[in-house]
Formats: structure tokens, C-alpha cells, sequence
């Protein structure tokens, strides 16, 4: 089990760095934007400005925070521990799919290498899903959760295999393939809410969406590099 | 070779079959990790990663 435990070694010290790396950025640039957000999302489920178009959007929104019952972390020190935690989590997850998909490739040589598919990370992740679906504030209207789950792994999904047909596979037959399979879920279309209104300001959101794509960004160049200079360290033959 | 070799030489003598399985296991434990803090339902789990599934653009709500 040495591959195993030299791809979890890997991974696990590449999403420590990536994870710890993109909470600086999330409190730098987008929880701001978050906690301003909900302050909108809270408004509108109380005495906000009654609006016509605003109660349209109270309407459709109906997965607001409510929904989501149970226990939630404290606002403050609680509350960005958990995202920390959540961040290096999510961050060690996807650096084992990065180094499991580079592994069949040969392995990545360095940290070049690693931002190289790193870059493919953002692509897979970040741009392809968020093309259908992007970066959302809460209070938002969206369609159902689960829906728009399956359309984002399919999206991911299709955008790797296509990625992976126009890079391995040297011939233009597979490489139109590739882009086709790129293409298709936009074709599809990712599901949409009924309405697109809501009480959060389109500035603040412009200003979100810029903010998640450049750091999610920065997450993913940082985590290739830092897994391929930590695989051609320490992995050199596999 | 024997258990104790170190993993360089380890990798080397990997079969085919085991470095399947293993870089297969490998990535389920991915999958599962990022879809335990990015896709799971259950509310606590939710409040938890809630900023984390908003920042990374994961489907939220």
C-alpha cells in the first residue's frame, strides 16, 4: 500500500497549505461579502423595502438559511474554524483526485508540473460548473439543491474526460471529441430558478463572483505546485 | 523485497492490479471527502461549511 500511502501523504500536506492558504483569501475577499449578503437575506425576511420585484424574490427563495435547521457555529471565532477546517478538508479531497488523475499520466515531475495541472483543477472545479452555475451570496433565488448538484458533478465530470481526451489522446478525432464533451453540459444547460431576482445588490455579487473565480484560482495553482514539488521529492519512482 | 524496504523501492515493485486498486482507493477517498464538506445534505454538516460551499461555488441551499 506504499502508492496509497505516499499519495495520501501527498495530498494531505499539499491540502494543508492549499486549505490554510485559501482561508487568508476567503477572509480577505469573499465571508465579507458573505456576512454583507446576509444582512440583505435577513432584511427581506422581515420588514425590508416592499418592493414588488422584491416579494417576487422572497417567493422563489424559498432555500434561504431557515431552511437549513439544526446547529450552525457561533458567528466569530467558531464560525471560521469550521470553515478553516472545512477548507483543508475539501482542500486534501481534491488533491488526492489531482494526484490520483496525474498518477496515470506518469506522475507529476515538479512544481511546474503541478500548477500545469493545477490549472486543470480550476478548469474542472471552478470554471466549468460555474459557467452554469455561478458563485452564488446567500439569499439568492437557485433551483433545487439537488438538481443542480447532479448538473455540476456532470459538468465536472464531462470537462475532465475532455480535458484529459484533447491532452493524452494525440489525434484531432478525440480532441473534437474532447471539446464536445467540454461543450455538452452548457448545451444541456444547468438548472435554473424560476426567477432571478433577489434583494442582494448586483454589485455586491459582481464582486463575489470576481472574488471566488481569482481565488479559487490561486487555491488550485497552489495546490498543484505544492503537490508536484512534493511528489517529485518524495514519490520519484511509482 | 521485503515489508520494510523503503517506499522508493516499494513503488517499484508495485503490480499493475495493486496500483489500480490503490489509486483507486485513493480516489474514493477523495470523492468522499469533498463530498462529505461540499455536497452533503445534512444540515449541520451544511452550517459548518456553509462560507467553504459559497467561496468554491459548490451548489448551496
Amino acid at each position: 500500500m506504499s502508492l496509497f500511502r505516499n499519495i495520501v501523504f501527498v495530498a494531505a500536506l499539499a491540502g494543508l497549505v492549499a486549505g490554510i492558504g485559501m482561508t487568508g483569501m476567503q477572509y480577505a475577499s469573499t465571508v465579507p461579502l458573505i456576512l454583507k449578503a446576509e444582512t440583505f437575506e435577513n432584511a427581506a425576511g422581515g420588514e425590508g423595502p416592499a418592493t414588488a420585484a422584491h416579494q417576487h424574490a422572497e417567493a422563489t427563495a424559498a432555500h434561504s438559511h431557515d431552511e437549513a435547521d439544526g446547529w450552525a457555529p457561533e458567528d466569530g471565532f467558531e464560525r471560521s474554524a469550521y470553515t478553516a477546517l472545512a477548507n483543508v478538508a475539501t482542500a486534501i479531497g481534491f488533491a488526492l483526485l489531482l494526484v490520483v488523475a496525474s498518477e496515470f499520466a506518469g506522475g507529476m515531475t515538479g512544481w511546474r508540473q503541478g500548477m500545469f495541472w493545477g490549472l486543470a483543477g480550476f478548469a474542472v472545479f471552478t470554471l466549468a460548473p460555474g459557467l452554469g452555475l455561478p458563485p452564488e451570496l446567500p439569499g439568492m433565488p437557485a433551483a433545487d439543491v439537488a438538481t443542480r448538484q447532479v448538473w455540476w458533478i456532470l459538468a465536472a465530470l464531462a470537462t475532465a474526460a475532455g480535458l484529459s481526451l484533447i491532452v493524452f489522446r494525440r489525434s484531432v478525432a478525440w480532441a473534437v471529441l474532447g471539446v464536445a464533451l467540454i461543450v455538452a453540459p452548457h448545451i444541456v444547460g444547468a438548472p435554473q430558478p424560476e426567477s432571478h431576482e433577489t434583494a442582494v445588490p448586483h454589485g455586491l455579487l459582481h464582486s463575489f463572483v470576481v472574488a471566488v473565480v481569482a481565488s479559487s484560482l490561486v487555491f488550485w495553482v497552489l495546490l498543484g505546485g505544492v503537490a508536484g514539488y512534493l511528489r517529485s521529492r518524495f514519490m520519484r519512482v511509482a | 523485497m521485503t515489508p520494510n524496504d523503503t517506499s522508493l523501492q516499494l513503488s517499484t515493485s508495485v503490480t499493475p492490479s495493486s496500483r489500480l486498486v490503490q489509486l483507486g482507493l485513493a480516489a474514493f477517498l477523495g470523492l468522499f471527502v469533498v463530498g462529505f464538506a461540499g455536497f452533503s445534505h445534512i444540515s449541520a454538516v451544511h452550517n459548518a461549511a456553509h462560507d467553504v460551499r459559497h467561496s468554491l461555488a459548490f451548489p448551496c441551499h
